[in-house]
């Protein structure tokens, strides 16, 4: 088919008739993203002050090896290499990263914040050339899927955590005890809206029931699609919510940890 | 009344410019009732097209400040009209005349995808059951009046003109009504990652923000696409487990 030969083509990066304020919102992206991504990187490097007596950071969990309480199987692994820096968070924080990465609201995002591809809705891009998810590297975004069955495990793992967070210590006696604290309504919420972001997944929708045509021969999965539609409808929302919200829940335990804060108890 | 400056493109394939135009605004109207006023007062040889002036039909398309839009549905009141309101035509397009495109590259595509293919007769009388909770999903499908909008604002059309390998929003919301048609037994999956290029669509939702029926063009028809076009290209567990599942 012959190609459609344009005349009023654009030319040149960022033109556009459009009167908005249509660079708003990538920027707000650009610093949103940029923030928590210097942030987490930071904070994985830190490798201490990521757990508070139950409280272990998001950025942390599961802490498979470690030096905290929260470890699962002991402290660092002698067969971690000696010339590389050391942080429990780096055997783990790899998985959500590649969650978000390959999720389909973040690549829009970031296409359009990071890469300019479009830098928003008819607005002219920098670059002619475009290869667009069709080739090598970005194919592999396909993989969001594998991703996603890492995220939904996390959030048990996560809830597991927000569960710990309920059960106090007493460090004179050793006796463990109900309570909650500022910090357990932290990780509570934590795990809620990563629940809300990942259970609101277009793999897992997709997954539960969008793969079926006839749906209603399987009323279970025909429930789950209507559920996990219900939260796709907010994805980005959710997206937003959580990735704020696991930043803070890391302040938030790492200041207690510090002696800045001090966990307030409300039970 | 308010007396509003319209900058309109006029010109054809070779050259063309913005030209003002002054005309007064008053209660309720739209931007084709003003482009109308012009034409019948001040530039008779002003090409634009339209029909219904209800939203319905999708001829009316436009660039009203930049960003494409129906212009029988956008109201004067909402676009700022202290300072010239420029309309074009899509550019997506090749031009015609003024503000009219030629989209008939839309209607060839239109044709190469594989039609409704049903399977066979539930009843003996050669007729189907479906069940509402089946076709509710492709229901959305239908709304579309075919205006070509989101084919406008969609960047790898308008901005890499990558008309031979991508068939655009639009269509990619047709082939989402016939592929997950509770009746429909074609398989399109092929086509779509190799003839159509889902793979160019980098999920920016322009097409969605644009669609004057508010299609949810991005996350109810691409998105689901793709995941069913990764279910048989591109990953490994799906294709395992087809060699033991029968074929849905």
């Amino acid at each position: 088919m012959a190609q459609a030969e344009l005349t009023l083509k654009q030319h040149g990066f960022g033109q556009t008739r459009r009167q908005d304020l249509w660079w708003l919102q990538p920027l707000a992206v650009f610093a949103g993203l940029s923030a928590f991504i210097i942030y987490t990187t930071w904070a994985a490097f830190q490798g201490e002050h990521y757990a508070f007596g139950p409280y272990l950071s998001p950025l942390y969990s599961p802490e498979l090896f470690g030096e905290s309480s929260h470890s699962w199987f002991g402290a660092k692994p002698s067969w971690w290499p000696s010339v590389l820096p050391w942080s429990p968070s780096f055997l783990i924080l790899w998985a959500p990263a590649g969650f978000r990465l390959t999720c389909y609201y973040y690549r829009g995002a970031y296409y359009k914040a990071f890469w300019a591809d479009p830098p928003s809705c008819a607005v002219a891009e920098p670059r002619h050339r475009y290869l667009g998810e069709n080739s090598f590297p970005l194919i592999l975004q396909n993989v969001h899927r594998y991703f996603l069955y890492l995220a939904l495990l996390f959030i048990v793992i996560l809830a597991y955590d927000a569960w710990n967070a309920l059960w106090f210590t007493d460090t004179a006696t050793g006796a463990t005890s109900f309570g909650i604290g500022v910090g357990t309504l932290v990780l509570t919420a934590n795990v809620v809206f990563l629940g809300g972001y990942t259970l609101g997944c277009h793999s897992l929708r997709h997954l539960v029931g969008g793969v079926l045509d006839r749906l209603s021969a399987s009323p279970a999965r025909l429930k789950a699609y209507h559920c996990v539609g219900c939260l796709n409808r907010k994805h980005m929302l959710w997206a937003w919510m959580s990735l704020c919200w696991v930043g803070f829940s890391d302040v938030y335990v790492r200041l207690c940890a510090m002696g800045i804060w001090t966990d307030l108890r409300i039970l | 009344m308010v007396m509003a400056t319209f900058k309109l493109w006029r010109g054809g394939r070779d050259a063309g410019r913005f030209e003002d135009y002054q005309t007064d605004i008053t209660e309720g109207m739209v931007v084709l009732d003003a482009v109308h006023q012009i034409q019948a007062e001040q530039a008779q040889d002003l090409a634009v097209r339209w029909n219904c002036k209800a939203g319905k039909c999708g001829s009316c398309s436009a660039e009203v400040n930049g960003s494409p839009k129906l212009m029988c549905m956008t109201r004067c009141s909402d676009i700022p009209l202290d300072k010239p309101v420029t309309i074009e035509p899509m550019k997506a397009f090749p031009l015609i005349k003024d503000l009219v495109t030629d989209v008939s590259w839309n209607f060839q595509v239109k044709k190469r995808i594989k039609p409704f293919k049903p399977r066979q007769p539930d009843a003996d009388d050669g007729t189907w059951r479906m069940a509402q909770a089946d076709i509710d999903r492709v229901q959305e499908f239908r709304k579309c009046i075919e205006c070509f909008l989101c084919q406008d604002v969609c960047h790898v059309l308008r901005e890499h003109q990558m008309h031979d390998a991508f068939i655009g929003p639009r269509f990619f919301v047709y082939g989402a009504s016939l592929e997950m048609h509770p009746l429909d037994v074609e398989n399109r999956l092929g086509d779509l990652k190799d003839t159509d290029g889902i793979g160019y669509c980098n999920i920016t939702k322009c097409c969605t923000k644009v669609c004057p029926e508010d299609i949810t063009i991005t996350d109810n028809a691409i998105i689901p696409l793709k995941e069913r076009v990764v279910d048989e290209f591109y990953d490994p567990l799906q294709k395992l487990f087809r060699i033991f599942r029968p074929k849905r």
